[in-house]
């Protein structure tokens, strides 16, 4: 049997251990000059520790380039990681190969930013659909169908069989984003990573599509990672933040708390920019920090953010950088030597 | 003394393509106005036409767009019947400017970026190469770009950078209105924000008048003065941006409004039920109808555009009063 047994990961949830846990985790990727010397690395995901629940849903919120996608497919096995330990499920990650491997991507679905990149433009969806379930052993085609019919209803693709026979292309975007998330349920997984899984969506759209993952997640009870640039997105959807820059976590809390109260200046500086939708917005200047993002491949030293930040301490910020974990909750852990 | 005459005029615009599947009607009776030293946001959601008027505009229309219908007009004089050498030489890039969503695409890899600046200048005002690259010089710092980034080359500058470069470029030649295609799409939230700053302070200090096509509605909001929505091919509704935010009058523009998440309301987002019309073959009605929650007999007929405030239409029949009296 190669489908996850869910009463193990059951009873690991009732004993309060997390689905996923992640320390020290750095993903570097070498440059390369000449395609084979070394002249240095892009430390895309540089030290990240946080955990994640069976039932919660957490958001990882950053700009291009701060490394959450890099953190996202590190996360699916599809990078090796440079350093630190990613447990699933109680289960080390480092040096899962063949038919572990195999499994463990059994049980983490894969939300894509690009529906339509996302699904083969020459497969129709039932073909699409079959996939996982051959390469993960199920047999029968009688069954195979039955739940791919499952998973297109679940999705609300109702009813199955005007879906199932489609090509990508003759379906909406929308569509397209709800064939990608059923068969990222199709093997019932533990864990869904969504990256960027609306912003490529129309406004209306992208509410439904938050919506029917927040649905899924808590019928299936799963653990869910939201990646995202958008901050807007993240309040009526997710349990918890966490704000990545520089290829670190450097705040995370309940989404409440970390609207509320941001305690990094970099989550403050994300939050002046943005604004919900006032015809006095036109009328005043926002403030933004200067600079850009951090180089990957030659990060500032100290904290990443002290080049553009307005609290930063000479003597300190540039010098070391901060722990992760200052918290002025227990629930809420910031990067900032403002917080010592 | 009559108020000055708008800067662009846009009546019953009309434009269609031809499609393998038959003609679809991407623009359908479009109105619009826009004074002086002011902003426009035309928004909408894909397909909605909002990119095909952008380009009737500019006259970037793809080969099987056939000609538009209706009225352009800049400053009183008709642009739509103006021949195509006298458009390229006396209204786009002279009066109307461009700035796109995809800055890589809008810049010449292979030239450095002060040159690409300075080559409106050139080409449209005969500048010497000294004046242009001194004007050049005055738009980077007027956009927020170090002067010495001239020298470099498109990749060398950072996402943000080149959308600055191409917002320069826009600048250069002082046109009277400048046209943006959903200018930050593609960019970072703080970038994003600095870009729009730098909109607003053009605007504030040059008195140049733009518009704003975008699918965001807060984005809109940072730079709108009036707001047209766009709904399958035509505007439903044309406000102050101060009325459109908080009282949007038409359905769409309501059940839009609503579905934007905010980061602090308490109340969900929620989705617009439904999808957009086929554009090959649309209702004969209100559009938005089949959608729309307030429906009633009425919606059959095809809504003009009511007024319903000071600047204000809806094109909604719940707009209608029954006497006629307007």
């Amino acid at each position: 049997m190669t489908t996850p047994q869910p009463s193990a990961s059951a009873s690991r949830a009732a004993r309060g251990e997390p689905v996923l846990c992640v320390e020290g985790l750095q993903t570097h990727f070498d440059l390369r000059q000449w395609g084979f010397v070394r002249v240095g690395s892009v430390r895309a995901v540089d030290g990240v520790d946080f955990t994640l629940d069976a039932g919660e849903t957490v958001a990882v919120v950053g700009e291009s380039g701060c490394g959450k996608s890099s953190l996202a497919r590190t996360l699916l096995a599809l990078h090796r990681p440079t350093d630190g330990a990613i447990r699933f499920d109680g289960t080390p990650l480092n040096g899962l190969s063949g038919s572990a491997l195999k499994a463990y991507r059994g049980r983490v679905g894969y939300v894509q930013q690009d529906p339509y990149g996302a699904l083969p433009p020459f497969m129709d969806i039932q073909r699409i659909l079959a996939e996982p379930l051959i390469i993960h052993g199920v047999r029968g085609r009688a069954e195979r169908a039955r739940r791919i019919d499952a998973a297109l209803e679940e999705v609300g693709l109702t009813p199955a069989a005007d879906t199932r026979g489609k090509f990508p292309h003759q379906l909406s975007g929308g569509q397209q984003q709800r064939v990608v998330i059923a068969r990222a349920l199709l093997l019932r997984p533990a864990m869904i990573i969504a990256d960027e899984p609306v912003s490529m969506l129309d406004a209306s759209v992208r509410v439904e599509i938050l919506e029917l993952l927040r649905r899924v997640q808590r019928e299936h009870h799963l653990a869910l990672l939201y990646i995202t640039h958008d901050l807007s997105t993240v309040r009526h959807y997710v349990d918890r933040a966490m704000v990545m820059y520089g290829g670190r976590i450097v705040e995370q809390a309940p989404v409440a708390e970390l609207l509320a109260r941001p305690g990094h200046p970099y989550t403050e500086a994300l939050l002046s920019a943005l604004g919900d939708p006032d015809a006095d917005n036109a009328h005043r200047q926002r403030e933004v920090p200067g600079g850009e993002p951090p180089s990957l491949i030659q990060p500032p030293s100290g904290c990443r953010f002290h080049p553009r930040c307005r609290h930063a301490m000479p003597g300190k910020c540039e010098l070391e950088p901060p722990p992760p974990d200052f918290r002025p909750r227990p629930d809420h852990r910031i990067a900032c030597w403002l917080h010592e | 003394m009559m108020a000055a005459a708008p800067l662009l005029e846009i009546e019953d615009l009309g434009l269609s393509y031809a499609t393998e599947q038959g003609t679809l009607r991407a623009v359908d009776g479009v109105d619009l106005r826009l004074h002086r030293n002011e902003a426009l946001a035309v928004l909408g959601e894909s397909g909605c036409g909002k990119s095909s008027l952008a380009k009737t505009l500019l006259r970037t229309l793809p080969r099987n767009a056939y000609p538009p219908t209706g009225q352009l007009r800049l400053d009183g004089r008709d642009v739509l019947g103006l021949p195509e050498e006298r458009f390229r030489r006396e209204v786009r890039w002279v009066r109307i400017a461009l700035v796109m969503q995809a800055a890589m695409n809008a810049l010449n890899p292979v030239v450095r970026v002060g040159e690409q600046v300075a080559e409106p200048l050139r080409i449209h005002h005969r500048a010497s190469r000294r004046q242009a690259r001194q004007r050049a010089a005055e738009a980077f710092e007027e956009v927020g770009i170090p002067t010495d980034f001239l020298r470099r080359y498109p990749h060398e500058l950072s996402g943000g950078m080149r959308q600055r470069a191409v917002l320069a470029m826009a600048l250069v030649t002082e046109p009277d209105l400048v046209l943006l295609d959903e200018p930050t799409s593609a960019l970072d939230v703080l970038t994003q924000a600095s870009i729009m700053n730098v909109l607003k302070r053009i605007k504030h200090e040059r008195g140049v008048s733009f518009v704003f096509i975008t699918h965001d509605v807060a984005t809109a909001s940072e730079l709108a003065d009036r707001v047209a929505l766009m709904y399958a091919g035509q505007v439903v509704e044309a406000a102050s941006a101060r009325a459109f935010f908080s009282e949007p009058a038409h359905p769409y523009s309501r059940l839009l409004m609503a579905s934007v998440p905010r980061l602090y309301q308490e109340q969900p987002p929620s989705s617009i039920p439904g999808r957009p019309p086929s554009l090959l073959d649309p209702p004969a009605g209100c559009r938005f109808a089949e959608r729309c929650p307030w429906a009633f007999e009425r919606c059959s007929e095809p809504p003009p555009m009511i007024p319903c405030g000071e600047r204000r239409q809806a094109r909604c029949w719940l707009h209608h009063s029954p006497g006629g009296a307007r």
